[in-house]
């Protein structure tokens, strides 16, 4: 069991006990190897289904409602940030949210275990650096490093930003990383080649909008897609629909964006939506010097403005 | 390619590009009739889908004038336009839109001169650029073509 799981419990069953807040955000165990299902405990007794592991992916800023009282939360670096920018957003209140921070040394990503384990896996434990995975035939151990996502391998803020207590002492942050090298790869393509690039890279998005249902920052009443009168983009999975629906989030995402990776581990269809998100991420930090989620001080990049902004694309 | 007539879908603010597009007018300023123009109360209320639609329908190009910064009729608008603008204008790239397609520019009211040049150079670049060809939403029959 990941020492993590233990302090959750142990924090969140005090919290409910003291009667500080009404639910506890967390995760429990998935049905299948390698998943965790997003869980509320609401008694001191379902503290006992808390877990944390490895595969603890999704996001739980995307269920904070203001509606829901005051709420205990668990969150990784990413989903603190998340959390931090639904704040500035007047989305909640900050008083109203008890965030239980967790230092994160990064999830795996289940298409890269499945890769190294070369069937599928029946039961997966992790002990220490090391994931044993299980298939039919195999135990294999393979370092947890090797099975990251990619953004949590290109992290550069795993401990929480902001929290009322933390799991654990935080973790080592690492620098001098590349983030943007595959942004910059597809930048030095021909823009037929970046059209031909991306058309084959979303030719599997089925529009089921798993991305967009997994990101904490799209909760907008109506989305864009789903407006009819005028209808900005078709329903179905026509190219340039599907083309224009990625593009069109990543805009309303940027500057908003902290790399949770939520949306991309949330696809069945393996799409690379983060490819957009991060282009965008690259663009407001490279011309405006601006990170989402860092304080409570600053506005979202869409928000706010300098006189001096770049602007030698203008004529 | 020289019979290739673009069309180009120009969003121009109220209270200067509109104007200046005026003045070009009265003033007799030439520049070829492949605009078709969609005048805006200011260039912050043009939302990156609203380009993208002209874009999904066929336009060739599409070009966006507003009021110099500083002079805007909202005081600010066009600064928020501007920010809007750069991510619009890189998404666009990154995903294989050609550069010389998306036109941006600052005309004021006065300036019918500029509104003339710059509406001379954003045709001649889209018209070398040629029909556009990858954006285009196509209706299920022409799909099935």
């Amino acid at each position: 069991m990941n020492r993590y799981t233990e302090t959750i419990q142990t924090l969140a069953a005090k919290l409910l006990e003291t009667g500080d807040v009404k639910t506890v955000l967390g995760f429990k165990r998935g049905t299948f190897p390698l998943t965790t299902e997003p869980f509320l405990a609401t008694t001191p007794a379902d503290t006992g289904e808390l877990y944390w592991d490895v595969n603890c992916r999704l996001n739980l800023a995307t269920y904070l409602k203001k509606e829901m009282g005051k709420v205990a939360v668990v969150a990784k670096g990413c989903d603190t940030r998340n959390i931090l920018v639904h704040i500035t957003e007047n989305r909640i209140k900050r008083e109203d949210v008890v965030i239980i921070g967790v230092p994160c040394t990064g999830m795996i990503e289940v298409k890269k275990a499945t890769e190294m384990a070369g069937g599928d896996i029946l039961y997966a434990t992790e002990q220490g650096e090391e994931m044993i995975l299980t298939t039919a035939g195999e135990e294999i151990r393979v370092p947890k490093a090797q099975l990251l996502r990619q953004n949590c391998a290109l992290c550069a803020h795993p401990n929480p930003v902001i929290y009322d207590m933390l799991v654990a002492d935080p973790v080592p942050v690492q620098t001098g990383m590349d983030r943007y090298a595959d942004i910059r790869e597809i930048d030095a393509k021909t823009s037929d080649a970046k059209w031909a690039f991306f058309d084959e890279a979303f030719s599997a998005c089925t529009r089921c909008y798993a991305c967009r249902n997994a990101c904490p920052l799209c909760y907008c009443p109506t989305c864009f897609v789903d407006e009819s009168r005028p209808q900005w983009v078709g329903k179905g999975t026509d190219p340039v629909d599907v083309r224009t629906y990625h593009m069109l989030r990543a805009i309303h995402c940027a500057g908003r964006c902290t790399e949770c990776g939520a949306c991309e581990s949330a696809c069945p269809m393996d799409v690379p939506v983060r490819l957009l998100t991060r282009k965008m991420e690259k663009t407001v930090g490279d011309r405006w010097g601006l990170e989402a989620g860092l304080t409570l001080d600053a506005r979202p990049a869409q928000d706010i403005f300098c006189l001096d902004d770049p602007e030698e694309f203008i004529l | 390619m020289s019979s290739f007539e673009p069309k180009i879908i120009t969003f121009l603010c109220n209270w200067c590009s509109y104007g200046a597009a005026d003045l070009a007018g009265v003033s007799r300023f030439q520049y070829p009739p492949h605009m078709r123009v969609i005048r805006v109360p200011c260039s912050g209320r043009i939302s990156p889908k609203m380009v993208l639609a002209a874009l999904r329908k066929g336009a060739d190009g599409v070009w966006i004038s507003g009021c110099h910064p500083g002079d805007c009729h909202y005081i600010e608008g066009n600064y928020y336009a501007r920010r809007k603008f750069t991510l619009l204008k890189e998404i666009l790239e990154f995903n294989g839109i050609e550069p010389g397609r998306l036109h941006f520019s600052w005309i004021s009211s006065a300036e019918g001169v500029k509104f003339a040049e710059v509406a001379n150079r954003v045709i001649d670049e889209v018209k070398q650029l040629g029909p556009a060809r990858v954006f285009i939403k196509k209706s299920p029959e022409e799909s099935a073509a």
